[in-house]
């Protein structure tokens, strides 16, 4: 049930689901865009993650799926001119952004720079609707997340955790570094698209108040 | 809605198509149960439904309406008479339909014929319990407007329906993970007798049962889940996923519930026991 053919993985996942790992994370975008681009018959989502895309069908998966999924060649997901970088609004205030200077031995200051620096991607989505997984940090800029989670985050708050950036939707509990806050509607229903941040979007901080 | 009961929600097929930007598909727990609902009204398979947890839902039809109960078995009562379960029935304007409490079983659907007609949100009228997407859970007084997804005058009377199995097993085929457990761990998983946990919702099953150890450590990173995934956190307590599963999880998932057998897990209730058998 497995693969390793073009350097990623393939596994069903019950009946009606395959797992295409990428041999890296770097790879999953590539995969998720193919899959888009030529779905399989029967595709009803795809679930992109941080190294992998389940590939959701209508009806029993076959092994003429788990062939074809092995022979999958990723897209370039940089052709063409890349869209232009959704720019955030932040206030640099967090509660944790002292905590984040001392950890990477900044100055807040600097931190800030670092962050408004930063060209930001979405990798993923999934942790909640709206919610984006950026990537693009600075690696002395990953900070582990906190010991204790927050029971409640204001939606807004711009967070960091391991290699990853992102912006809570909506008030939830979470256990990122938080070190400011947007009043950027990330998800709207009623808007088309609903999500700010989809996947491959480039993003930007820009520093105000 | 006179009474939702202990817990009611609108449900249709769900939201699909927006798991990348991590929003949960939702929908029926019992999806068969929904459908046939649907069906006995002569319904779109798109309609929505009422989904009623153990019973108790009472409703006031304010004009003639053709209506059918599916799901866990419950006592269905018309102004104070016994009335079919799993057959189209219709009521007069002014009727009161009530459901007793399923004595097995756990989530009873209530069909209109045209349908629910409740806003959809991205495409779906279902309430998601764990991102609350659409509408909000059912409360006494809320009006429920009925729509017009109904086809052709229903053919089908009366539905043969099995009541949920006495000892309920589920088929299972290994997860995406299994090597992140020992080689205990499966087997395990066949031979244990699992208690359905007080904390179980429309999100998942805890279970409670034989421990499941793991071979490897450390994080998993976030990968999709699918309904029926077993997850296993560190505590050992595994979480068996129904419809409104989030979209992603870190944990690893040692076995997927075939997808026939979901309707049987969408009728656990807490304190029934449930195993696992290899499905193939």
């Amino acid at each position: 049930m497995t693969g390793s053919e073009g350097g990623h993985r393939v596994t069903a996942y019950g009946d009606r689901a395959v797992l295409v790992e990428a041999a890296d994370p770097a790879g999953a975008p590539g995969l998720h865009a193919a899959l888009l681009a030529a779905p399989l018959a029967g595709q009803v989502d795809l679930v992109p993650a941080a190294r992998t895309v389940l590939v959701l069908l209508d009806r029993p998966v076959t092994d003429r799926d788990l062939a074809a999924l092995r022979g999958l060649s990723p897209t370039g997901t940089s052709r063409g001119p890349a869209p232009d970088p959704l720019v955030l609004p932040v206030v640099f205030d967090g509660p944790d952004l002292a905590e984040v200077a001392r950890r990477t031995r900044r100055t807040v200051e600097d931190v800030i720079a670092a962050l408004t620096g930063a060209a930001l991607t979405v990798a993923f989505g999934g942790f909640a609707p709206g919610f984006g997984y950026l990537t693009g940090l600075p690696a002395d800029l990953h900070v582990p997340r906190r010991a204790t989670p927050r029971t409640r985050v204001p939606a807004g708050s711009v967070g960091l955790a391991g290699p990853y950036a992102g912006v809570y939707p909506r008030a939830s509990p979470g256990g990122w570094q938080l070190v400011g806050r947007t009043d950027a509607v990330l998800f709207d229903v009623d808007r088309d698209p609903p999500a700010l941040l989809a996947p491959g979007r480039p993003v930007r901080f820009r520093a105000v108040g | 809605m006179l009474t939702p009961g202990p817990f009611a929600t609108v449900q249709d097929a769900g939201r699909t198509g927006w798991a990348s930007i991590g929003v949960p598909r939702s929908g029926a727990a019992d999806r068969q149960a929904a459908a046939l609902a649907n069906r006995l009204v002569g319904n779109d398979p798109a309609a929505a439904v009422l989904e009623a947890t153990a019973g108790g839902l009472r409703v006031r039809a304010e004009r003639t309406l053709l209506v059918a109960v599916t799901g866990a078995p419950v006592p269905v009562v018309v102004d104070g008479r016994p009335a079919p379960f799993a057959a189209p029935t219709t009521l007069r304007p002014g009727a009161v339909l009530g459901l007793g409490t399923p004595p097995v079983g756990l989530r009873s659907y209530l069909a209109v014929r045209g349908g629910i007609d409740v806003p959809p949100v991205l495409g779906s009228r279902s309430t998601d319990t764990l991102s609350g997407l659409g509408p909000a859970a059912l409360a006494s007084g809320t009006r429920l407007p009925v729509g017009g997804l109904a086809g052709d005058e229903p053919v089908v009377d009366v539905a043969p329906v099995a009541a949920p199995p006495e000892r309920p097993v589920l088929r299972v085929l290994p997860g995406p993970r299994r090597d992140w457990f020992d080689d205990a761990a499966w087997p395990a998983l066949l031979a244990g007798a699992w208690e359905v946990g007080a904390a179980s919702d429309r999100v998942g099953l805890r279970l409670a049962g034989p421990r499941l150890g793991r071979s490897r450590q450390g994080e998993l990173p976030s990968e999709g889940l699918v309904p029926g995934a077993l997850q296993v956190p560190p505590d050992g307590a595994p979480v068996l996923f129904l419809a409104d599963h989030p979209v992603t999880g870190g944990y690893p998932v040692l076995a997927v519930v075939v997808t026939a057998d979901l309707p049987v897990a969408a009728q656990l209730r807490p304190g029934d026991v449930v195993r696992f058998r290899a499905a193939r």
